[in-house]
């Protein structure tokens, strides 16, 4: 067994500097990798550049290192709950690439897949189709999208085991799988982190050859966004 | 005319047995309330969920089951999640039958904006491209005009782009249309409105054939 679990977050980090690029699973606040974020904001590592889907919210998840101005450049798909991202943004001070969102997942899964480009029909006819090469495939266009890459993939999993399985849970799955082995170096944090030999191989998600560091987590917060109930009749 | 629900009433009718079916946040979403008795649909999330359920019981919220407005929900008997990568494969490959989703301009030759007020509102495309690209039946529910009262079924889009000749039937507080090679062809009346204040809030090209049934919702 290839043994890749780190003792702390800080051991998970090293070797983070700025003007890095980083990826980070998560769709809204739902599956992020919540240790690493903080770790960031703690080191005050500058001029990010981050991949990740959305940019979190004014006072959690990646607004963390937003109010700390650590991000000089976002490329996500959505990115509507956050104030002072759409001030900086608008200012002028961040540079934001808007891509669609499929097409985000899909330049993850190529860097881990290796392959350089894909074409998808996201975007043709669009602003996002811009300077980018098209080709018609029976009857339909479609636009070339290169290969993400990347120096760090930071992701959030529910159960992982010392040799870096990991079990997502839910929707908190999202894109953190898809970043695994995406990056030069894939950190997982998980909820609860076990022995080799107690995940059923049946069940793995991720295999760890894709994750070169796996930690326990501390303190997940799991903050909600929109808390939608329904009432006992 | 009709209300929000209204539109989600209607466009609820155009459900079929078997569909496999992706809502966009708005109006869209409230088609899951009007599924006709006696078929089966599933709602995919694109965040990773097929086979959606309804808001949680307070209480029973769980943060890591979401759908793509960030809300909590619930799954029903036969749910699955999945990675961003094999959701957009679903929606890509043409796997999902079924596309509803809102709009802030559509032209008549079904092309749709609904993602960027340049200058004002910059909060991204999300999946929306990915869906309208793919797509093979797109239905959008909006209002028939906006809260300028300009029309939003327009000659051509004047905002940026989500998708181009993708749209094929769009309902609104006024209409059910269908987008053909001439234009917006006006399929049905919402309950008491006339033609003529649908040609009157239409901008763009309005067919008109024989006499137009006021719809059952």
């Amino acid at each position: 067994m290839i043994q890749k679990t780190v003792d702390n977050v800080s051991d998970a980090l090293s070797g983070v500097t700025d003007t890095m690029t980083l990826m980070l699973g998560g769709f809204g606040l739902c599956g992020i990798p919540e240790n690493a974020i903080k770790e960031l904001v703690r080191l005050n590592i500058k001029e990010l550049t981050c991949i990740s889907n959305n940019a979190g919210v004014d006072d959690f998840g990646l607004g963390l290192l937003l109010q700390k101005k650590q991000i000089k450049k976002m490329i996500s798909s959505y990115v509507g709950e956050n104030e002072e991202f759409e001030r900086q943004m608008l200012s002028g001070e961040l540079d934001v690439e808007l891509i669609p969102q499929g097409t985000l997942a899909e330049r993850c899964r190529a860097a881990q897949g290796g392959f350089p480009a894909f074409y998808t029909p996201a975007g043709y006819g669009t602003e996002v189709a811009d300077g980018k090469e098209t080709r018609e495939f029976n009857g339909k266009m479609y636009i070339l999208e290169e290969a993400f890459k990347a120096d760090f993939a930071f992701v959030k999993a529910w159960k992982g085991d010392e040799a870096g399985n990991l079990i997502f849970k839910g929707t908190a799955r999202n894109f953190n799988p898809c970043m695994c082995g995406a990056a030069k170096i894939t950190v997982a944090e998980v909820e609860e982190l076990v022995p080799a030999g107690e995940l059923d191989p049946n069940t793995i998600h991720i295999p760890g050859i894709f994750v070169q560091r796996i930690f326990q987590g501390e303190r997940y917060e799991k903050r909600i966004e929109q808390r939608t109930v329904r009432k006992k009749i | 005319m009709l209300d929000k629900n209204g539109i989600a009433k209607r466009i609820a009718k155009e459900l079929q047995d078997g569909y496999y079916v992706n809502l966009g946040i708005g109006i869209p979403t409230l088609v899951a309330n009007y599924v006709p008795e006696g078929i089966a649909v599933e709602f995919q999330s694109e965040n990773g969920v097929l086979g959606m359920g309804q808001f949680p019981f307070e209480g029973e919220e769980d943060a890591d089951i979401i759908n793509a407005g960030k809300q909590t929900i619930t799954t029903l008997p036969g749910a699955s999640f999945f990675d961003s990568a094999t959701s957009f494969g679903m929606i890509r490959g043409q796997h999902v039958d079924l596309t509803i989703l809102g709009a802030m301009e559509v032209s008549e030759t079904g092309d749709i904006a609904n993602w960027k007020i340049p200058g004002k509102m910059v909060k991204g495309m999300g999946g929306a491209m990915d869906l309208v690209a793919s797509a093979e039946n797109i239905i959008v529910a909006m209002m028939h005009t906006n809260r300028a009262g300009e029309s939003k079924l327009l000659k051509t889009c004047s905002l940026p782009l989500t998708g181009v000749r993708c749209v094929k039937r769009i309902v609104t507080n006024l209409a059910l249309l269908e987008v053909t090679e001439n234009g917006f062809k006006l399929l049905e009346r919402a309950p008491g409105v006339t033609v003529e204040e649908i040609e009157d809030a239409t901008e763009g090209n309005l067919l008109i054939e024989g006499e137009i049934p006021e719809m059952h919702i």
